[in-house]
């Protein structure tokens, strides 16, 4: 792993332009073949969704600004969650620079969430069943997960390998803008941005370079590939 | 020596090294020990089973049928009561390894009449601890994926993981305290032979390997004996050393300490040796013949040592929680506020009173290291703060973590049967060694009385201890 780590995708959340109406975790829900637990799971801390929109008050009242902040997993360059894993299911793809989650290599540890500092991972506790007609919208091209295995966001890797196959058989780049996780394709105020970090004319990439961006605790080395934009609704 | 033991005056009687009986009343005081089983013996045979069968195996194959979740944890609570008791039950076996091996080399004769008790409790202690990994995993039918043999999936193990490294340290710690327990056994096992019929003559006769007592066998024992008690020392420090590392080589606020080594392997003495303590309590009041091996200065013995270990355990724990507070992080002084005031403070406070507060206030007194129930109730009560520190460690810390959003509650579930099915098959275990094997190691507390005698300088007795190697 090299100590600093470009990488390739990468994701930019305007939260100045969020307005936490939870499209993406939704979208991400059917894209990604997430399981619907029910309330009282969800409200005990099972809730499978790979990405929670949180919302944190700003200034005091009468002058309170609601500010929404959606955190998924950040596909680290230096990845606390992958070190830890004594089965290699969780690791780092040498092609995409994302943490790959491999399911069928899993054995449930836990060991990889506990050590996540963005709390951004989720464990199958049961079989989830799709009751029809809901198990008709399975997404063929995502894995259906068992229990007892650990899943989390991945990009939609499936969309970006869709994308790197088809650029490839055409013999060109990807271009800017191909490829879009399900959360981006469903954010009704364009709030993230996805794209390629390694390409600096990229909309992403000139995104993150702004002046409003900012990761989450990066101060403890994770190195993570998404940037949140905050701090006044001016452009640069 | 035996010729002592008419002139011994009565002050020394009571220490059962000046205390002499011939060879052969004491080894039919432990094969009657061993003979004995009342109608009481069965019913807790029975009862244990029962549990074990039902409340640990019955409870897991169901989860392991229906899943995780009939378990109560969750996001962020991903570890429960499973890692709780597995790092209390590896903590109880260090009292073994502790007391006998260290003992041993040190030469605190003391140990003599209780260094078998304390081995069978790593061998078990093990067995139960062994099994939390296992119970712990979400898909426990491929466990067999984190031992590094060659294999057609042409995947090794990840190295780098403390999960991986718990495996070996276990798997070694297992090993070697199993032969640890069985050296010195091989006498007992050839006196057992030598004095039974039937089925026992067999299983003693391979036991014993042929033993016949001589001078050059006498001699390979105490080698061996003493390679082990030197070479299992590291590995018990590095046993408890590596799971805390499971602990603090993460990034969790609370677990990132780098002083957990040294706080788990204290307090894993800590309530071993006082696990010892009730051990010792119940074999002296259900066996017969034990008040004559296990007297009142055992108990002192180990009533200073447990003291002492608290002690040390509380100067770990003031480190651990000052460095965390004076650091100043805002989620650190959160996560130590919920442990202080949260809704499960009680636990916390508990684990103060009941393992500072309390040995703290009684084991100074001699009379209170002397009275056996007192210190069983003493030692049960640190056990269960031990546990409450587990407990702490492994389910209320990661309740509060760097994002308030992932906050969460845990309240154990199946955990809590699988938890009372696991303390049964230990004492399930327990109650049977005691009835198969010598629990007492009689030829060691021989060799103490050989080594032990009074001389006499002018009309005051002297104790003196010869060194037998």
């Amino acid at each position: 792993m090299a100590a600093e780590e470009k990488g390739k995708w990468g994701m930019v959340i305007d939260q100045d332009i969020c307005t936490g109406c939870n499209a993406c975790v939704v979208a991400c829900a059917m894209e990604n073949n997430i399981p619907f637990v029910g309330e009282d799971e969800t409200a005990y801390g099972r809730g499978m969704h790979w990405i929670r929109v949180e919302r944190q008050w700003e200034g005091h009242f009468p002058e309170v600004a609601a500010v929404y902040q959606p955190v998924m997993c950040q596909q680290c360059g230096r990845a606390p969650c992958e070190p830890v894993c004594p089965v290699f299911a969780t690791l780092h793809s040498e092609t995409e620079h994302i943490n790959l989650q491999v399911y069928n290599r899993c054995i449930g540890t836990r060991y990889c969430a506990n050590n996540c500092p963005y709390v951004a991972r989720r464990f199958n506790w049961f079989d989830y069943e799709w009751p029809a007609p809901l198990d008709n919208h399975l997404n063929p091209d995502v894995t259906v997960r068992g229990r007892g295995v650990m899943e989390k966001c991945t990009f939609c890797v499936q969309r970006i390998k869709r994308a790197e196959d088809e650029a490839a058989a055409e013999g060109r780049e990807v271009r800017d803008g191909e490829v879009q996780p399900a959360c981006a394709q469903a954010c009704p105020t364009d709030a993230i941005i996805f794209g390629r970090l390694d390409d600096p004319e990229s909309r992403v990439s000139k995104a993150a370079r702004s002046k409003r961006g900012e990761r989450l605790l990066e101060d403890l080395g994770t190195q993570p590939k998404v940037t949140y934009l905050k701090g006044g609704a001016r452009y640069d | 020596m035996t010729d002592h033991a008419h002139n011994i005056p009565e002050e020394f009687k009571e220490s059962l090294m000046f205390d002499p009986r011939p060879r052969e009343e004491m080894n039919d005081m432990v094969m009657e020990s061993m003979h004995t089983v009342g109608k009481a013996y069965w019913w807790a045979v029975g009862i244990l089973s029962f549990i074990v069968a039902t409340s640990l195996f019955g409870v897991w194959f169901f989860m392991i049928f229906k899943g995780m979740g009939y378990a109560g944890m969750n996001v962020p609570v991903f570890w429960g009561l499973f890692i709780v008791n597995f790092v209390f039950w590896i903590g109880i076996s260090h009292a073994g390894t502790f007391v006998s091996a260290i003992l041993r080399v040190f030469k605190a004769e003391f140990r003599r009449p209780f260094t078998r008790a304390a081995e069978l409790m790593t061998t078990f202690g093990l067995a139960s601890a062994g099994m939390y990994p296992l119970i712990h995993l979400g898909r426990v039918w491929v466990f067999y994926w984190m031992i590094p043999y060659p294999n057609q999936r042409l995947l090794w193990p990840n190295t780098r993981s403390p999960l991986v490294w718990d495996f070996m340290a276990i798997t070694t710690y297992l090993l070697s305290s199993l032969m640890y327990l069985y050296l010195p056994l091989i006498p007992d096992m050839a006196m057992a032979r030598d004095r039974s019929t039937g089925w026992r003559y067999t299983v003693y006769r391979l036991l014993a390997l042929g033993w016949r007592g001589t001078e050059k066998e006498w001699a390979y024992l105490r080698k061996a004996i003493n390679i082990f008690a030197w070479a299992i020392i590291p590995v018990m420090f590095s046993v408890h050393t590596i799971v805390s590392w499971d602990f603090a080589v993460s990034m969790k606020i609370g677990w990132h300490s780098t002083i957990f080594g040294p706080y788990f392997v204290t307090g894993a003495i800590l309530s071993g040796v006082s696990a010892v303590m009730m051990v010792l309590f119940v074999i002296r009041a259900t066996m017969k013949h034990m008040k004559y091996f296990i007297r009142l200065e055992h108990f002192d013995a180990l009533a200073k040592l447990v003291l002492i270990f608290s002690m040390s355990w509380a100067y770990f724990f003031y480190n651990d929680f000052l460095l965390e507070w004076y650091g100043g992080e805002k989620t650190g002084h959160e996560m130590l506020a919920n442990l202080m005031y949260g809704p499960n403070a009680w636990i916390w406070w508990s684990m103060l009173v009941f393992n500072i507060l309390i040995p703290w206030l009684t084991l100074w007194s001699k009379k209170v290291r002397r009275t056996p129930w007192l210190l069983f109730v003493i030692a049960t009560l640190i056990n269960v703060g031990m546990y409450f520190e587990r407990v702490v460690i492994v389910t209320m810390i990661p309740q509060v973590n760097r994002f308030p959003f992932a906050w969460g509650d845990y309240v154990p579930r199946m955990e809590i049967f699988i938890s009372i099915g696991s303390l049964a098959l230990f004492l399930l275990l327990y109650l049977l060694a005691s009835r198969l094997i010598p629990i007492i190691p009689v030829w060691e507390v021989e060799e103490g009385h050989h080594a032990h005698s009074l001389r006499k300088y002018g009309k005051e007795y002297i104790p003196t201890v010869s060194d037998l190697d």
